[in-house]
């Protein structure tokens, strides 16, 4: 989940790290009293969770308190590629005598963080690293031993900062790194990380992105922040697919069958179990399948959940077939979930055996679940057969199917 | 009294679904709420039937030979 840049603000600053005097309102007339608290030129910039706000008008500079009032009525009114902004951020122009850029993003392929630092700040760093990869310094770091400074050190000396500045830089890098991982984020970025003429360091932007799934360890934090359960924060708004699948998981108390991310492709999946999703959709994928949603089911859902999952996945135009897989044994019932998904299929008149690519769920009950899959003439693997080789199958039926 | 569903087939036998008692026990201990206590008569909840977890539950609250669990996808096979 994204977070606006006033809260993550916030966050930078709870963790130790200096910003500047900023003031968030939602209201014109505050955001004088701000701008007067302030004291002097004031930039108001407008709170949405897009990109382009400059170039749409949404950052605006004003010299006195009346023109950031006049400024912040503007902004407030201005929609941004669709996205009314949630207030108005009233920060100090800062006299700035360089900046840099500092961040930690989740590496998903080493599966650690790795911090990033650049003196080249201000612009895109996927920009400064192609054209001038000798000012980006990277390192990659544990999220669950102690971070020592000494990492951090490193990564900013790379870069050819030394003295008085390294001395400074080194405490903001590891206090922003040890904040990504106390948080769960997947991106926490200070760009720009300004020096001002005194030498000393000031946070003047920050964006954070945090793991969804790390919402409910966070709470306490997600409530000071006055963010509501309501608020998804993704990157794009859910599809009437996704919100039914919503609905589904909403049906009852029991187990997991939701959790829907809608995609292209033409392998309807109904997969799940102790993280078994994103390894099942990882390979379909690199089995060339081409899949038509991302979903969870597990720990025990009704044979009702199950088949609203399968039906909705079924009939979303142009599924051809499904793939009910799990990981590699669970817990949940092979049997209640058998019986769900057959039921979806008859339930819309199709044949199970036709319908259904693969089934491979071992665990909890597969002898009775296998009773009617065979009943139904569905092809179904048991542990012995890997998750890769199961969607393997399933891409090949599917790919044979077109 | 028999309801069918897709794979769960439940059967009450006639001389037990007026036992206000047993409709009431019935109806306490199915996890999934096959059984509804419908003024002291056994009544079976046909849209619930395919929940069935096989616990046995049902078949222990009642007399011998008076609740059969049909596995439907068996051939109906009995619980």
């Amino acid at each position: 989940m994204r977070f606006f840049e006033y809260e993550a603000r916030e966050i930078v600053k709870r963790a130790g790290i200096p910003v500047t005097d900023f003031g968030f309102t939602t209201d014109a007339g505050e955001a004088r009293a701000i701008a007067e608290r302030i004291g002097g030129p004031v930039v108001i910039k407008s709170q949405v969770l897009t990109g382009g706000r400059m170039k749409a008008g949404g950052v605006q500079f004003a010299d006195t308190p009346e023109e950031a009032e006049a400024h912040a009525r503007d902004v407030l009114a201005l929609e941004i590629n669709g996205h009314a902004p949630r207030g108005v951020l009233v920060d100090p122009k800062a006299e700035v005598a360089q900046e840099y850029y500092a961040g930690v993003v989740w590496d998903g392929i080493r599966k650690q963080p790795v911090m990033i630092f650049s003196p080249v700040g201000g612009i895109d760093i996927e920009q400064v690293a192609e054209e001038q990869p000798d000012k980006v310094g990277r390192r990659h770091f544990s999220n669950i031993l102690p971070l020592s400074e000494f990492a951090a050190k490193e990564v900013v000396a790379s870069t050819g900062v030394t003295g008085s500045a390294l001395n400074k830089l080194v405490p903001i890098v590891t206090k922003l790194a040890r904040l990504f991982v106390a948080h769960d984020m997947t991106l926490a970025e200070i760009n720009p990380l300004g020096r001002l003429a005194d030498g000393s360091f000031v946070a003047l932007d920050a964006h954070m992105d945090m793991e969804n799934e790390a919402r409910g360890r966070h709470r306490a934090l997600l409530e000071d922040l006055g963010v509501g359960d309501e608020e998804t924060r993704q990157a794009r708004e859910a599809t009437p697919f996704e919100l039914a699948g919503e609905e589904v998981d909403a049906m009852d108390h029991r187990g997991v069958a939701g959790n829907v991310t809608e995609f292209d492709g033409n392998l309807g999946l109904v997969i799940g179990a102790g993280g078994g999703s994103l390894t099942l959709f990882d390979a379909v994928r690199s089995s060339g399948g081409d899949p038509a949603n991302y979903c969870e089911i597990g720990g025990n859902p009704s044979v009702r959940k199950a088949a609203g999952l399968a039906k909705l996945v079924l009939q979303k135009p142009g599924v051809d077939k499904i793939a009910v897989m799990m990981s590699i044994v669970s817990n949940t019932r092979v049997d209640i979930v058998a019986r769900g998904v057959i039921k979806a299929c008859l339930e819309l008149g199709f044949d199970p055996a036709e319908k259904i690519a693969i089934f491979r769920i071992p665990g909890a009950w597969e002898d009775e679940g296998y009773k009617i899959l065979d009943r139904y003439g569905v092809e179904y693997a048991d542990r012995s057969v890997s998750l890769h080789e199961a969607a393997r199958r399933a891409v090949e039926k599917i790919g044979a199917a077109a | 009294m028999r309801k069918d569903a897709t794979f769960i087939g439940v059967e009450v036998t006639d001389a037990v679904t007026g036992d206000a008692a047993l409709a009431a026990k019935l109806e306490e201990v199915c996890p999934v709420d096959i059984y509804a206590d419908a003024g002291g008569q056994v009544d079976i909840v046909e849209e619930n039937l395919d929940e069935c977890v096989l616990c046995r539950l049902c078949l222990d609250a009642s007399p011998e030979g008076t609740v059969r669990v049909l596995k439907l996808y068996e051939g109906g096979a009995v619980l």
